[in-house]
């Protein structure tokens, strides 16, 4: 196995108040967005995306949500895995409102198909935007594209994105793993 | 863990304690699925599920038939009374017959013990058991427990008294199967002529007086006196059992302790608790069906990801 880091803690850091400044350039006050974390690790992205908007561009009263998929995902009784749920926490109606999905890596598509499903049980969106930390192209199953891409990368199959979050393992890095 | 170590609910018996806190978990999730504006998930849209009733129901039957929709699933809904059982068809018969109509998991309510671990045996298809005979509930049990877990945070180290008919009750034993499975001490409480002489030997203890049980205990689960299952008489009077092991408001009143009350209904109102304990806040009741289909939800979900497809 080895792995080389995508992106580092700095670089994480630029984009992520890149990501910060597009958000706010298309919803300003945030006043009708919710923003939803995919769980499980697009909570982490989401956490900190709230807290950037918050602490660093002074944007007040961010609704922020987060939705578990497992129950909506289309690979149930196909994987060798069984599926293990986590918590959705949405403390509010989406009716109406624009929602932002956040994840942190849009690969083929399926969870943010299935999270298009899953948000639907909380109401009816005026619009949903997708935001990614990584992008990986060419490897889409579904005709689903990011509207906020923090890195594209061209990753084979067998490779994998593995990002690290300071909270967790200590440091913020992103790696491509190959198997 | 993330998956049941067994391929059917059969029983609280055959399960274990990791296989319960497993459905508890998944029983969470499906608890905040079901307060959405929309209660409904896809998983289970490609699996059939026939529920078979041998036996009247009202609550279990909705309760599970709920649950089933609430995952998508198909339902197809059977009773004894207006079926080929009369013109006396076997349970085999009449399972396979279902079956061949393209059906992968079965809930069955029996009048006679072991008929879910025999059809298990015959059928493919993943089999809940919603009741045989005086044998096992494993969903009421399941609920019960976890009714108790969200109202005092923890099953492990309660103190809980099962009240009233022992002897004919599904509830009872299933609940004294998870209680055990999970740290809790059990004792039950009733006419002696309604407990199993071998009650001893699950390892629980007898308390004839309901108010020293009621003073031991942090929740007690009074059972409903299941008339219809009784060929001889118990007890003299249902005025004389009401007096001995009734539990009103009194009595609770009499305790240096608020105990939570739980009951699987149905209540016969003014036998086993009077209308002002039922309707009390100590009473979790109501919680306790809110809870069922979210635990049935969990069973079903959790069986039906062990289908293979």
């Amino acid at each position: 196995m080895s792995q080389k880091v995508l992106l580092s803690s700095r670089e994480i850091h630029i984009i992520l108040h890149r990501l910060a400044c597009q958000l706010i350039e298309n919803h300003l006050d945030f006043k009708n967005t919710v923003l939803i974390g995919i769980q499980p690790r697009g909570k982490y992205l989401a956490d900190r995306l709230a807290r950037l908007l918050r602490d660093e561009y002074g944007v007040r009263d961010i609704q922020l949500g987060y939705l578990d998929i497992t129950f909506y995902r289309d690979d149930f009784r196909r994987g060798e895995k069984p599926l293990e749920a986590n918590k959705t926490q949405i403390d509010f109606l989406v009716e109406n409102s624009k929602v932002v999905f956040i994840d942190d890596v849009l690969y083929t598509g399926r969870s943010i198909r299935a999270a298009l499903t899953a948000i639907q049980s909380f109401g009816r969106p005026a619009e949903i935007e997708l935001l990614t930390l990584i992008d990986r192209r060419f490897s889409r199953h579904l005709p689903i594209q990011p509207d906020y891409r923090g890195r594209q990368v061209d990753a084979i199959n067998r490779e994998k994105v593995k990002v690290m979050w300071e909270e967790n393992e200590g440091e913020d890095v992103i790696y491509l793993v190959d198997n | 863990m993330s998956e049941l170590s067994v391929n059917h609910l059969l029983g609280i018996k055959y399960i274990k304690e990791a296989d319960i806190q497993l459905i508890f978990e998944t029983a969470d999730h499906f608890k905040e699925v079901i307060n959405r504006p929309i209660k409904k998930v896809p998983s289970l849209r490609d699996i059939t599920i026939a529920n078979l009733f041998f036996e009247n129901s009202t609550r279990t039957r909705l309760s599970f038939e709920l649950a089933e929709k609430r995952l998508s699933a198909d339902v197809i809904n059977f009773s004894a009374a207006q079926s080929s059982v009369k013109k006396g068809e076997t349970l085999i018969d009449t399972v396979n017959n279902i079956l061949s109509m393209k059906v992968d998991m079965v809930v069955m309510r029996h009048p006679n013990p072991g008929a879910g671990v025999f059809l298990s045996q015959n059928i493919q298809a993943s089999i809940v058991n919603a009741g045989d005979g005086a044998h096992e509930h494993p969903t009421q049990a399941l609920l019960d427990s976890y009714s108790i877990r969200e109202r005092l945070g923890d099953v492990a180290g309660k103190n809980v008294v099962i009240v009233g008919d022992i002897l004919h009750s599904r509830v009872a034993l299933s609940n004294i199967f998870a209680l055990k499975l999970q740290g809790a001490n059990v004792k039950v409480c009733g006419p002696l002529t309604l407990i199993p002489k071998y009650i001893g030997t699950l390892g629980i203890e007898v308390e004839p007086d309901l108010r020293k049980a009621l003073q031991w205990c942090d929740v007690a689960n009074m059972l409903r006196v299941q008339n219809e299952r009784m060929d001889i008489s118990y007890f003299p009077s249902t005025r004389e059992y009401t007096q001995q092991f009734g539990v009103d408001r009194a009595l609770l009143d009499s305790l240096d302790k608020e105990i939570v009350i739980m009951h699987p209904g149905p209540i016969n109102r003014g036998v086993e608790i009077t209308s002002d304990v039922a309707d009390s806040k100590q009473a979790i009741i109501l919680n306790q069906v809110e809870n069922g289909v979210a635990i049935r939800m969990a069973v079903i979900y959790l069986l039906a990801s062990k289908i293979k497809n």
